[in-house]
């Protein structure tokens, strides 16, 4: 019998709505709200010598990277099953669209985050 | 009989926007709806990992970039989209989780769902008390 790959998607679909749940709602506030308006957070908190020192250490790439990736995977897997209920045809070219998008995200993500060194 | 499709010619109920039929169906699409929102966030960041690994100015573009009117906007919607996700999330984790028994009872679904809701508050203070002191 063929194995599935279904398990390896439902485990990243789950394991990113679980992060997103959970720290979603507030990264949004801080990186969109709070530090462009400079209130209630430093806009100053978001400065480069900031950023490249938690992207240098291996905590914070991890952590970068395990965010961006997992939310894109998560994000591509819910799309991919509602273009049904859309009445969308979910053929191989929207599998490709959906997961190959959050494969794209997660090589651009390791790319960059890898170039900027330990 | 050749073309028995034809002449019978069946009655197909439409399915086009079947969820706004329904003020269920409309939740659920709403629902569905906030993974849009993680995308798109996931893009925003993908696209501050790319600037960041390109230098200062390519960096500081990115974060002009969020302090624009259309930037706060798309961020507010996204913020409200994170709520609805993680409202939701929990609310359907006691279905998708598979089922915790104490002393021969099942965990109440509603136990599950407000540990999730209570998880979710603690983490984002947590964050934001992390990204409070590291701005400090």
């Amino acid at each position: 019998m063929k194995r599935s790959n279904a398990p390896i998607f439902w485990l990243l679909f789950g394991a990113g709505g679980m992060l997103s749940a959970l720290f979603g709602t507030v990264l949004v506030f801080i990186t969109g709200i709070a530090v462009p308006l400079g209130w209630p957070l430093p806009a100053d908190l978001l400065s480069y010598p900031n950023m490249l020192a938690l992207a240098q250490h291996w905590f914070g790439k991890g952590m970068l990277f395990v965010i961006v990736a997992l939310f894109a995977w998560h994000a591509a897997h819910r799309i991919f099953h509602s273009l049904h209920d859309l009445g969308l045809r979910t053929g191989a070219l929207a599998k490709l669209a959906c997961y190959g998008g959050a494969l794209l995200i997660s090589v651009v993500s390791a790319v960059g985050l890898l170039s900027l060194g330990f | 009989m050749s073309k028995p499709a034809d002449v019978r010619r069946p009655y197909v109920r439409p399915m086009a926007g079947w969820w706004r039929r329904d003020p269920f169906f409309m939740r659920y699409m709403l629902r569905e709806a906030t993974a849009v929102a993680v995308a798109v966030y996931a893009v925003v960041l993908a696209l501050g990992i790319v600037r960041l690994a390109q230098g200062e100015a390519a960096w500081n573009g990115w974060l002009d970039a969020l302090r624009s009117p259309w930037s706060l906007l798309l961020h507010a919607v996204l913020l409200v989209a994170m709520v609805i996700h993680a409202k939701s999330w929990f609310d359907i984790m006691p279905k998708t989780m598979p089922m915790i028994l104490i002393g021969g009872r099942r965990l109440a679904a509603q136990t599950i769902t407000r540990t999730g809701w209570a998880a979710s508050v603690v983490a984002s203070i947590v964050l934001f008390a992390l990204a409070w002191w590291w701005g400090a």
